[in-house]
């Protein structure tokens, strides 16, 4: 028992940390800009291709730098000329362009590299256990993915926090005019952010694509869990959403360990009744149901506290 | 003299295109070309496409030249029922699929349906790997024919080899959360008790279908559960998924499988290090021994780039043959009372029957295990250096269940 807890909180605190790598760029481009990217799933995807790509030809190590700079330049290719040009038009133009867009992209990457997964393997450098607990090993490379995560989030908040570049983001933020008036770029602003975000996105790709699967389907697959997390954290707020992938992460992964049903827990129905729905539902164990069990949150988040765990503002 | 010329180059392609429609036998092949089951899917399209060249070098069907035409159903069962309308639209009588039961249950009714309404028009439905038991039982349908041995007759196969296996003490089930995983997990608990009571089951998971992007929490659970096998029934992604999980965590224990040969499988099961630990069930494979499928195979495998992962193709398609020279007529009518008790010799060796009564094939069945391969097993998998071998072969009159059909008859 105790094996498993520790095994699937490692498990869980991978996947929330993994999560949090997409979702922080998310919540960044959110607060500043107060846009809905439902492209950024694909920025993802793209990192994982490129990555792909890039480390066939040159290598996974300058991959890892590389392909999240391109997907940051395209991030703010499309700030600049797409959404720029939108956003006159109000939010639910900006966020229409995102919805094609990502559209756009899955269609584009399956154009190239094909609808099945592609073979983007571990570099041969990560490709062993690093360490072994309860005799079950733990791969290096999932150790690396958990220290990059890690080093992002704490270099973020310093940047966000400490500096003078933050300072600007967080003021223009709130006060765009403000800070307009006082000779900063404001729009430039907004392009290197979305920018960024953008390549944190790639840079998830990137370390996630040789671990889970890179197919043109993988950003469909995401997209909705990263909404749970930056509503769950509440908008905006990137502690906020730190926490909320950490315990999406461990929530999901603790759900496929447990066995319960209502059926184990009050007893299984009368079996006289037969087979029926009731009994279906009664003996549903909650591993079956725990691709859902983030969304349950999310419902239920939204009701309880609808500006999330940590945000600030009412939306 | 010009214009005349350029009018007979537009008209004369009109004119011919009826007559070399009639001339085609058009084969609807209805598959995931895109999402989760891509690699299965695609790889399937190559196989048929490579039986049709064959096919049709040696003069096709009757004279008529067989064209194999891919339709993308996203193993979405709604989605296969606008690829079949449109196959029918475009003129196909012959539709085939097999991955993913839901998607044949859906299938079969439709073609069912369709025959009902539009006589003189019906459409068979050629099935060689939805293995869901009730489609030959309560749903069995009269245009449904199926190659692959259904998922209860793999079971007692199966179970029949796990029975004699002593070190077999701690069973995990591991399936995928829809008719066709659900039809293993419970045959092989029926079964298992029946055969083994002594076999404990310490775990019984049923997962979404193709929607788990990391199975490390379910391997972390059957490690706790200390498990000594897994039997499971899951395909493509889920599969290689799950065996990559497995190696990454390091879990010693022995796999029967119903798919581990599918794409990707044998490179995630190379990857765990299990040498000769990992059982599949099919009705044939590469290093069955026998020379002509054997000879088969490397011809395959030069022309496609991949293994022979559906030998039922290869019957299907030369049964259609038979049945359809048996019947001297390319009619789906015609054709389907022709394969009805057709005797046939399969690929790897052995007469199997089209069963009457279901529209079953029953065939010989093979347990291999994939390992390092011995001096007279040429062929690999995948490039990992390992290859299937042969553990058992049972005979078809040991690898047939009952059925309880009640087909109605045009």
């Amino acid at each position: 028992m105790l094996e498993l807890i520790v095994i699937s909180t490692l498990n869980g605190v991978l996947f929330g940390m993994l999560l949090f790598l997409l979702s922080s760029g998310l919540t960044v481009i959110f607060s500043m800009m107060g846009v809905l990217n439902f492209a950024h799933a694909s920025f993802y995807m793209l990192g994982a291709f490129f990555g792909f790509q890039l480390t066939k030809w040159i290598g996974f190590w300058p991959a890892l730098v590389l392909a999240p700079l391109l997907v940051g330049a395209i991030g703010m290719a499309v700030e600049r000329y797409g959404l720029r040009n939108t956003h006159k038009h109000g939010h639910v133009a900006e966020l229409l362009l995102t919805f094609g867009l990502a559209f756009a992209i899955e269609e584009i990457v399956s154009m190239i590299w094909g609808k099945s997964p592609v073979d983007y393997r571990v570099p041969s450098l990560l490709d062993f256990p690093a360490f072994t607990i309860f005799s079950t090993n733990y791969p290096a490379y999932k150790l690396f993915m958990l220290a990059v995560s890690v080093v992002i989030f704490i270099a973020l908040l310093i940047v966000l926090k400490r500096t003078r570049v933050g300072l600007i983001v967080q003021a223009a933020l709130t006060h765009p005019h403000m800070v307009g008036h006082l000779g900063h770029n404001v729009g430039r602003v907004f392009m290197v952010v979305f920018g960024v975000g953008s390549a944190l996105a790639g840079l998830a790709g990137v370390i996630a694509g040789p671990a889970l699967v890179t197919q043109s389907d993988m950003a469909a697959a995401l997209g909705p869990i990263l909404f749970v997390v930056i509503v769950f954290g509440g908008l905006g707020s990137l502690p906020g959403a730190f926490v909320a992938s950490l315990v999406i992460g461990l929530v999901q992964t603790f759900a496929v360990a447990l066995n319960g049903s209502l059926a184990s827990a009050f007893g299984p129905l009368d079996p006289s009744a037969g087979p029926s729905v009731l009994t279906d539902v009664w003996n549903v164990t909650i591993a079956q149901v725990a691709p859902i069990v983030p969304y349950l949150l999310l419902v239920i988040i939204l009701i309880v506290r609808p500006m999330g765990l940590m945000g600030t503002r009412e939306s | 003299m010009r214009k005349l010329t350029l009018a007979i180059a537009v008209i004369a392609p009109m004119l011919g295109q009826p007559a070399s429609a009639e001339d085609t036998i058009k084969i609807g092949y209805i598959d995931p070309l895109s999402g989760g089951g891509a690699s299965v899917g695609e790889g399937g399209l190559k196989t048929f496409q490579y039986l049709a060249d064959e096919l049709n070098a040696k003069g096709g069907i009757l004279g008529k030249k067989i064209e194999i035409i891919g339709l993308d159903n996203k193993t979405n069962p709604q989605e296969s029922l606008v690829q079949a309308q449109k196959a029918i639209d475009a003129g196909v009588r012959y539709i085939t699929q097999g991955n993913g039961s839901s998607v044949a249950a859906a299938l079969s009714d439709f073609v069912t349906k369709n025959n009902t309404r539009n006589p003189g028009k019906e459409v068979l439905y050629f099935n060689y790997a939805a293995v869901d038991p009730s489609l030959t039982n309560e749903k069995c349908s009269y245009w449904h024919f199926r190659w692959d041995a259904s998922s209860d007759i793999k079971m007692e196969a199966l179970t029949n080899y796990m029975k004699d296996t002593p070190s077999i003490k701690k069973v995990y089930l591991i399936n995928q959360d829809y008719s066709f995983g659900q039809s293993v997990r419970t045959d092989a608990r029926k079964m298992l008790g029946a055969k083994r009571p002594d076999i404990q089951i310490v775990g019984d998971e049923l997962h979404p279908l193709l929607k788990v992007t990391d199975f490390s929490p379910y391997i972390a659970k059957i490690k706790a559960s200390g498990a000594d096998s897994v039997v499971t029934g899951n395909w493509g992604q889920d599969f290689a998924l799950l065996l990559k999980a497995a190696a990454d965590a390091g879990l010693k224990v022995n796999w029967y499988t119903y798919y581990a040969g599918g794409a990707g499988g044998p490179t995630a099961v190379k990857q765990t290090g299990l040498d000769h630990q990992v059982f599949q069930i099919t009705e044939g494979f590469a290093n069955s021994g026998n020379k002509a499928a054997m000879d088969y195979e490397k011809a395959f495998r030069a022309k496609v780039n991949l293994s022979l992962w559906y030998p039922r193709a290869v019957n299907e398609m030369r049964m259609f043959k038979a049945a359809a020279e048996k019947a001297n007529s390319i009619d789906p009518v015609k054709v389907a009372a022709a394969l009805e008790d057709l005797k046939f010799e399969v690929l790897d060796g052995g007469q199997g029957i089209m069963r009457k009564d279901d529209h079953q094939f029953l065939q010989p069945i093979y347990i291999s295990s994939f390992g390092k391969l011995t001096e007279s097993e040429p062929f690999d998998e995948e490039s990992t250096g390992w290859g299937w071998h042969l553990v058992s072969k049972i005979d078809t009159p040991q690898a047939m269940v009952s059925t309880t059909c009640k087909m109605a008859r045009p």
